[in-house]
């Protein structure tokens, strides 16, 4: 460890330390010698506690659970347990399994899983990250920190795409599918060159652009130093004067979540402070009309006790990350379900669909119950081509809570 | 400014009875005799709810608007989002459970005790494999630490944006956790320990967030924790089982924790390279700025929370906290940082966890430029944004514990400003 992490250990740490040790030492004295009467061991523990107070010099401390005792909990892990957690790839390559992919096929990998959110050229969709370009960007107020422009390590790439890619299926891109991916994402940042085939073999030959760009945490020499000092208490400054108000004023609505509104107030007209205090008093506005008191919101309590459409609903969840229904909903990274149920297929407007559904919206295709459990079930081979990036629903009534579910909500 | 004067402070203080007097509400300016307890009202009548009419208590409905919220435009998905704690609202140090802030990456997951397992792996004698009712049967202990995200504050960098401190400093809680130390478990898998190691934990959501902890801290304070303010954790803070990290970031937090392995490097996971690193000025990162420094901030008055009763008795209330010890002392300025006066603490600071602060004063109506200012038991006072800005530039979102200011003017009201 090059770091040497500023922790501040303050003194009561220290004499808890010793009592544990002590503790730990007066335990294995007493399997020793047998049972002891109790007076025996409240004369032992009253002279550990005598002798951790005078260490500490202080408040005595209370005894501290042994630490560094074995409890025998816990069992063995097996071989194919650690194989199956133990995925992570450290700087070095190591953990990189058997394997590999071009670029190539990367991008044809990449369009099917990774493209609806990053972009067709990894360009970021919406608030999605961006995972090419932004070199010389950093010294900005606003750095595109790309895997190009930032990432400094490969081995965090592959790792990354391997276990948490794509967002809502993660862990079901394969060994090949990854060494695709993370080779053209190289490709895409001008790292390699179109012929390139990422393995392990060849993973220490790349260069990460930005491999140098990072200094180990120097707060304590760089701030703290200097800003371990007494504060100034009295005319710290001369004037002060309001530089910049709220960008943004946010209102809290009584349902939760927030609205931001720009804030039309100016700087201009506001008083500035000397040590004698404000330079004015601004004159006050007229008084703004009583607000009305907010209703004792009786929430309509839901009903209905539906436990299949309640099911439904959490099944949902795994949606919802690219999918949006109720009231309100909207296309996100898939359009939105309201009135799916019965619907031609592919018809939702302003939703730009794979061939496959174009074609299916073409011969009219019904999204029937049969059809959504069918689709549902291995999305992939149902419907060829479709950018949705779901592996499918296992269980038979996870399936028909679903779409029980989609068909509660109408166009 | 013709529709201004400039007053004597005498003369102004004549003046502030007039604009208090249209403000004082309630029993103090009742002329008459009060309804409210003159006349029988229903709730002295009729009888109440019963007992079980709740079985798992809710707050009260009048209370309904202290929730957690989010800014929807701050993230592509409420799935890999943020929201914040009500902290204008709350008083103490405790954050209740339920509008504790929420982070995720993939979304709050619902992992049955049942179906949990911790792993230890690595560089250890015998990698071993835990229930969660093994982790029950080892020695546990009560601490009370806040845990802040490494963003808190972060829009903060470009000027003032948020009115709101809910939304400025509202990524963190306090709770009091209940936990097994991982030295405990480490030891118990027979851990190399030496200095030089690392533990690398990892959660079982689909974001696997997984983060390198310096062998150092591992058997330091860090727990593996089971329960806050005396009850399960929720499911949004990581249930059944996280990782508590005292006074370090709180992407290092781990919930769900499923995987602790022994290394003898740090990963460089996703999660401690491309994001939670620290852009400088001149293009180059900090990388491992694990320590949440000193900081401190007023909750009330704020932009959530106006002065409603005019001239007389203030309270000026608000918490401060260091991922370095404890906090010390904090000083109150009401002129933008040109007088300071301590505060007083509501009571001696634990290490690692939130202190209140209170300044009792008598307010005159003049406008403030309300600021609060922390030391920890370092010695570190907290920055200004210029000594931040200065040392690091403006191009990170991170670690920005700088002093706040909110402009309270003459009605009360206040904002969230920056200040020459």
């Amino acid at each position: 460890m090059s770091k040497s992490p500023n922790l501040f250990i303050p003194a009561i740490g220290s004499s808890a330390l010793v009592l544990w040790t002590a503790f730990a030492l007066m335990d294995r004295d007493q399997v020793a010698g047998g049972v002891d009467t109790l007076e025996t061991q409240i004369g032992q523990v009253s002279a550990t506690t005598t002798a951790a107070t005078l260490v500490a010099g202080g408040t005595p401390a209370e005894p501290a659970p042994q630490i560094d005792k074995r409890y025998g909990l816990g069992r063995a892990a097996h071989p194919e347990e650690i194989a199956a957690w133990d995925v992570d790839i450290l700087p070095d390559g190591r953990g990189l399994p058997e394997g590999s992919g071009d670029v190539w096929t990367g991008e044809e990998v990449y369009v099917d899983y990774c493209a609806s959110c990053h972009g067709d050229f990894a360009e970021g969709v919406d608030n999605w990250p961006v995972l090419a370009g932004g070199f010389d960007t950093l010294g900005n107020k606003d750095p595109v920190k790309t895997v190009g422009s930032y990432w400094p390590y490969l081995s965090t790439v592959w790792d990354y795409v391997h276990r948490s890619m794509p967002f809502g299926a993660a862990g079901t891109l394969t060994v090949d599918e990854t060494y695709a991916i993370v080779a053209y994402l190289l490709y895409s940042n001008d790292m390699v060159d179109d012929d390139f085939v990422l393995s392990r073999e060849t993973f220490t030959d790349v260069q990460m652009h930005n491999a140098d760009g990072f200094v180990v945490d120097d707060r304590a020499e760089a701030e703290y130093a200097e800003w371990r000092a007494e504060p100034c208490m009295e005319n710290c400054k001369d004037t002060v004067e309001i530089t910049m108000r709220s960008v943004f004023l946010v209102e809290t609505p009584p349902e939760g979540g927030s609205n931001s509104v720009m804030n039309p107030a100016k700087v201009e007209g506001l008083p500035s402070f000397t040590a004698e205090g404000p330079s004015f008093i601004p004159v006050a506005a007229p008084k703004a009309a009583e607000a009305p008191a907010p209703e004792t919101a009786e929430v309509a309590a839901a009903s209905d006790g539906d436990a299949l459409l309640e099911h439904g609903e959490k099944v949902f969840r795994k949606c919802s990350a690219c999918h949006a229904v109720g009231d309100g909903a909207r296309n996100k990274v898939g359009p939105h379900l309201n009135g799916i149920m019965g619907r031609t297929m592919g018809s939702v407007e302003g939703f730009k669909y794979s061939d496959g559904f174009a074609d299916a919206n073409a011969e009219g295709k019904v999204w029937t119950t049969e059809e959504m459990v069918a689709f549902l079930a291995k999305p992939k081979s149902y419907m060829k081509g479709t950018k949705m990036v779901f592996a499918g629903l296992k269980k038979d009534e996870d399936l028909e809570a679903i779409t029980a579910y989609l068909a509660s909500f109408s166009e | 400014m013709d529709d201004t004067f400039k007053p004597s402070r005498r003369a102004f203080l004549r003046g502030s009875a007039a604009v208090a007097a249209g403000s004082v509400a309630g029993a103090a300016a009742a002329t008459g005799p009060d309804p409210l307890i003159t006349e029988l009202q229903d709730w002295t009548s009729y009888t109440g709810v019963g007992v079980d009419e709740t079985p798992y208590g809710m707050p009260i409905s009048f209370e309904s608007h202290v929730v957690r919220r989010n800014v929807e435009w701050l993230t592509a998905s409420p799935i890999s989002s943020i929201n914040f704690t009500p902290i204008h609202a709350l008083e103490g140090t405790i954050t209740p459970q339920g509008c504790a802030f929420e982070r995720h990456h993939s979304g709050a997951i619902e992992l049955a005790k049942p179906d949990y397992r911790l792993m230890i792996n690595g560089l250890v004698d015998q990698p071993l494999v835990f229930t969660y009712d093994d982790l029950e049967r080892f020695p546990r202990e009560n601490h009370v630490y806040f845990c802040e995200c490494a963003a808190n504050t972060g829009m903060e960098w470009a000027g003032a944006q948020l009115n709101g401190v809910q939304f400025t400093h509202g990524m963190i809680h306090n709770m009091e956790y209940t936990g097994v130390p991982l030295r405990i478990l480490l030891n118990e898998a027979g851990a190399d320990m030496s200095a030089d190691k690392w533990v690398y934990v990892e959660g079982a959501d689909a974001s696997s967030n997984g983060r390198s902890i310096p062998m150092e801290k591992a058997l330091d304070d860090v727990l593996v924790a089971f329960k806050a303010n005396g009850e399960a954790l929720r499911m949004e803070h990581g249930y059944p089982v996280r990782l508590v990290v005292p006074g370090w970031e709180g992407n290092m937090w781990v919930k769900w924790l499923r995987r602790i392995e022994v290394t003898d490097m740090a990963v460089e996971s996703r999660e401690e390279t491309s994001k939670y690193t620290d852009v400088l000025e001149d293009g180059t990162a900090r990388k491992w700025t694990w320590e949440m420094d000193a900081k401190s901030v007023i909750t009330s008055p704020s932009p959530q929370m106006p002065i409603k009763h005019g001239a007389g008795p203030l309270v000026i209330s608000g918490l401060a906290w260091s991922g370095h010890g404890k906090i010390a002392r904090v000083d109150v300025s009401k002129d933008g940082g040109i007088t300071w006066e301590t505060a007083r603490l509501g009571k001696q600071g634990d290490t690692k966890a939130l202190t209140r602060f209170y300044l009792d004063m008598e307010w005159d109506g003049a406008p403030m430029l309300l600021q609060s200012r922390a030391m920890d038991d370092t010695g570190y006072v907290q920055p200004t944004k210029e000594q931040l800005r200065e040392k690091r530039g403006e191009n990170s979102v991170y670690h920005n514990n700088c002093i706040q200011t909110w402009y309270v003017n003459s009605q009360g009201i206040a904002e969230n400003v920056e200040v020459s």
